[in-house]
């Protein structure tokens, strides 16, 4: 296998006393789709905040295509970045979030020219053209100049999708993308996801969406209480889990 | 019974008309009194309104509001982000900064500024080896109107610093992640998703802040400050018509106060954007 696009290694986190990941191991490929499951409070969201530093992490090492994310490694010991230096590498990871996270003062188009223009100084001309041409592939291109308020649900988490990309990036995480829609907007965020999936962009997934992990997913990993229990192809552990946690947590949801 | 020919009838409000009628006669009653008086003078009112000395100090009294607020917020913005820094130093520093500040009164530290020769009579600034390079008395350095500014701006910093910090921190948390998540850096995060989102929360009190500064320029008076109640109190202090220019003073400050309170409603407007859709739906 070539570098992975995310390695992690015995990755722990602390939360004061409690220990939110004990350990966690998991590697995503490049072009990969890797789906984290498991009941809240098991650490998924928490391991995918890792992987782009909005949390430290306490223990062992996470790298994304090959290099640690917030530290800098000198003999045995990891130095934290540089709030400006964890900035510079946050800008090849794209971010997805629940509750969307748009920016409210700014129109749709704007919330995803803001980044190419300020923090990687394009010109103006292009990062427009590639806003307009990634609002159209998320299906709305009428609402350029809608603000966040304007918009459903749905419309505003496509929106944040397109935000994420017009920074190029060469891992997206989500962070359970469709847990604040109504049911009847999921599959429009859903679709666009599985276009991204198809086009080969490496993603992690945090998710309650078992039909999308099944489907789009080439591996699933089932983390509970801060451990990753079980982790293979959709075929593995979503028909044929070996674990006892796996089989009773998928019982509820399926 | 016939439906549709029953009329209703609003309940009526007798004790609402009584107080109303009530208000209206005192209202007059006190006009009348007051155009009575003969110490009222309104001849004189109109000719001291636009004497060129008065308009003159109405200009201090702008110049005054106008660079204290401006100093009084760039500094604010300043004290509120270092109220929220992680380094206890700073915090504490900008925590003393406003408890000194706002817990002493504007007059004595407009007196105090006036006076400040009188704890020390000269300004000098040397450097080991390079000599003395700047040495003056503190009555040249100091004069009435930059002391007023010292005092004003400080001051007002202190104050605008809490507004600004509390609407930095009534924007989401998940603002500033979606920001940093996009690769922005923490002072970009800050002037460009949590400042002019702030700003919505920021400018009504603000407003308020600059309503209030134009009015506190007044009490500058005491340390020959130039503005609009320096002028008038000169005046009358020869003339003895106390009445007719403190009425020349009073409707200049409510003339201005009114032009703020407009230009208050299109800021606010302006900062809104994206929060409540604009009347007449989008453009």
């Amino acid at each position: 296998m070539s570098v992975p696009m995310v390695a992690a290694e015995g990755v722990r986190k602390r939360f004061g006393g409690h220990e939110v990941l004990r350990g966690v191991d998991l590697l995503v490929a490049p072009g990969e789709v890797c789906c984290l499951l498991g009941p809240s409070g098991s650490g998924k969201s928490t391991l995918l905040r890792c992987i782009n530093h909005l949390e430290t992490v306490d223990g062992g090492s996470l790298r994304v295509d090959g290099a640690l994310v917030g530290y800098v490694q000198r003999g045995d010991r990891l130095f934290e970045l540089r709030p400006r230096e964890v900035a510079a590498r946050r800008r090849e990871i794209g971010m997805v979030f629940q509750r969307f996270n748009l920016f409210p003062h700014l129109t749709a188009l704007q919330n995803i020219t803001e980044a190419p223009l300020r923090v990687l100084r394009e010109p103006a001309d292009e990062v427009r053209e590639r806003a307009v041409a990634l609002l159209q592939r998320v299906g709305l291109a009428d609402k350029a100049d809608a603000f966040p308020a304007q918009l459903s649900g749905g419309q505003q988490q496509r929106v944040a999708i397109a935000r994420a990309l017009a920074m190029r990036p060469k891992l997206m995480l989500f962070d359970e993308p469709t847990s604040a829609l109504d049911p009847e907007l999921v599959g429009d965020v859903l679709a666009v996801m599985r276009g991204l999936a198809a086009d080969g962009m490496t993603m992690v997934v945090v998710t309650h969406e078992m039909g999308f992990a099944r489907e789009v997913a080439d591996t699933v990993a089932f983390l509970d209480d801060g451990l990753v229990l079980e982790a293979g192809s959709p075929g593995e552990v979503l028909v044929n889990p070996r674990h006892e946690r796996t089989r009773a947590f998928l019982s509820k949801v399926l | 019974m016939n439906t549709t020919s029953v009329r209703a009838v609003p309940v009526r409000h007798y004790g609402r008309w009584a107080g109303a009628a009530a208000l209206v006669l005192i209202v007059v009653l006190f006009f009348r009194a007051l155009l009575d008086s003969p110490n009222l003078d309104p001849a004189a009112i109109g000719t001291y309104l636009f004497k060129d000395y008065v308009l003159r100090g109405v200009g201090v009294t702008l110049l005054l509001t106008g660079v204290a607020m401006v100093l009084g917020t760039a500094g604010a913005v300043v004290l509120a982000v270092l109220r929220l820094s992680a380094n206890p130093v700073l915090r504490g520093g900008a925590w003393a900064f406003i408890w000194f500040f706002r817990g002493t009164p504007l007059l004595v530290q407009i007196i105090f500024w006036g006076f400040l020769g009188a704890l020390f009579p000269r300004i000098t600034v040397s450097v080991p080896f390079a000599g003395t390079l700047f040495d003056q008395p503190t009555s040249v350095v100091v004069s009435g109107t930059t002391a007023a500014i010292l005092a004003l701006s400080l001051n007002e910093m202190a104050y605008a610093a809490e507004i600004v910090r509390g609407g930095i921190l009534s924007v989401d948390r998940g603002q500033t992640e979606a920001a940093h998540a996009l690769g922005m850096s923490p002072a970009l995060t800050m002037r460009r998703i949590v400042l002019p989102q702030a700003m919505r929360v920021i400018i009504p009190p603000m407003g308020n802040e600059t309503i209030t500064m134009l009015k506190s320029t007044a009490l500058v008076s005491v340390i020959a400050g130039h503005d609009l109640m320096t002028v008038v109190q000169g005046v009358y202090g020869t003339n003895y018509k106390v009445i007719p220019l403190l009425a020349v003073a009073a409707l200049w400050y409510l003339a201005l106060v009114s032009v703020l309170s407009v230009v208050q409603f299109f800021v606010e407007r302006r900062f809104g954007r994206g929060f409540a859709v604009p009347r007449g739906g989008l453009r």
